[in-house]
């Protein structure tokens, strides 16, 4: 097993899968129907994604690995997720927020990940950008419409940048895993991608009468398998059913 | 338009173009654009199917649909789902979009009209019910991943356009 690859692969879609059941936790619970709505559309899209990653990784891995034993069966230390996507849903602010900070990213990495020269990676991202682009649409609205919107939406979103922003810098730090894939033209060097992430995030901070953080200490640790200890609740839901009742199918 | 004339076999046109998309049943998977090649290997047919959105829940039913009408027809066939080239709206066919009017969504406008209505807010989708342009968007993300939610303006009709995949 290509081992590197098969870590890169989990690298990228741990961050959708996480993602994906944050947004999805709130089918029936968003601030009114369209944003519920979109919320769960947005999460569709990332398992939607998150499964043609894990087929392929299951591939690779062999020994009849399933994408659902990779979903449903991995302990919370081998999930390579970044802490970002973790992060609660402390109210919708903090919802839209790390939204918009990860699609910002996450555009600027599958633009690049088109170019990978593993052709399944590069199909996938070729597929994946254009449901991103919708979802990066969304979210930057959204952060436009409450940091310019009443005293109060101004004062929550801010809230939501301003405790987010200390994971921002992890989307940009690179595994041994990276390093590899990155020398084999197949994985993205995301250290190029972050002075244009900042240039983006802020054009749109400055549109919503938002501030820029100016903080510069960062957290980091879940790409290593290192998380905050929201991941272990959020999976202790994702993965209940074949917890309870081990290999269950429908 | 995509030419798939030299990937899809003859005789299986007609059988391909009488399963529909489950969530648009007017809409036959081959006016979609979905199927991308039906090819005979070893007395079994190869079908190759893209999915529109990532996680449309649609493509398990399609391809079971696929398999279903292909057996009704003396054929076993497989189904492999391929994801490049990407789907793209352009494939929808025009008797596809025809059906998807009078269905009652709108069919996804070109990429640059397509923008300046997500984003601008500029009102040129046609309401599928009475035709005005007089429309708006009320969200982006509609009834599935599809489609976004619109309402006309004049006769106050909630509809779904297609939004355009490039």
């Amino acid at each position: 097993m290509n081992t590197n690859l098969y870590k890169y692969i989990l690298g990228i879609a741990d961050n959708s899968l996480i993602l994906g059941q944050r947004m999805g936790a709130l089918t029936g619970h968003g601030p009114s129907l369209e944003t519920d709505i979109a919320c769960t559309n947005i999460s569709l899209d990332l398992f939607g994604q998150v499964r043609s990653y894990y087929q392929y990784a299951a591939k690779i891995k062999g020994d009849n690995t399933t994408e659902d034993d990779i979903a449903f069966l991995r302990k919370e230390r081998e999930y390579l997720n970044v802490l970002l996507v973790e992060q609660p849903d402390t109210h919708f602010g903090f919802t839209i927020a790390r939204q918009f900070l990860f699609d910002t990213y996450h555009f600027l990495f599958l633009e690049e990940l088109e170019k990978s020269h593993d052709i399944t990676l590069s199909a996938i991202a070729k597929k994946s950008i254009k449901e991103v682009s919708y979802h990066r649409r969304f979210s930057s609205d959204w952060v436009k419409r409450l940091g310019d919107g009443t005293a109060v939406s101004h004062e929550k979103i801010q809230e939501a940048i301003n405790v987010l922003w200390t994971y921002t810098d992890e989307l940009f730090h690179q595994t041994e895993a990276d390093k590899v894939m990155v020398k084999e033209n197949i994985g993205v060097d995301v250290t190029t991608l972050k002075d244009q992430y900042y240039t983006n995030v802020e054009t749109i901070l400055n549109e919503a009468t938002l501030e820029v953080p100016e903080s510069k200490w960062f957290q980091k640790g879940g790409k290593e398998g290192i998380h905050t200890e929201h991941l272990g609740y959020l999976l202790s839901d994702l993965q209940y059913m074949q917890r309870t009742y081990p290999n269950m199918e429908w | 338009m995509l030419d798939l004339s030299q990937n899809i076999e003859k005789q299986f046109i007609p059988i391909l173009e009488a399963v529909s998309d489950p969530e648009i049943p007017v809409l036959s998977i081959m006016d979609m654009g979905v199927v991308r090649s039906a090819i005979t290997k070893n007395e079994i047919v190869q079908v190759q199917i893209t999915p529109t959105y990532s996680g449309c829940p649609a493509m398990d039913v399609i391809g079971d649909d696929i398999k279903k009408a292909l057996k009704e027809a003396g054929y076993n066939s497989e189904i492999e789902l391929i994801l490049a080239p990407a789907w793209t709206t352009d494939w929808i066919t025009p008797r596809g979009r025809k059906a998807l009017e009078d269905y009652g969504i709108a069919a996804p406008l070109d990429a640059e009209a397509d923008k300046e209505v997500l984003l601008n807010g500029k009102r040129i989708v046609k309401c599928t019910n009475c035709g005005s342009q007089n429309t708006r968007l009320v969200s982006q993300f509609g009834s599935t991943a599809c489609k976004a939610q619109f309402q006309c303006e004049d006769c106050l009709e909630p509809f779904d356009y297609f939004k355009c995949l490039k």
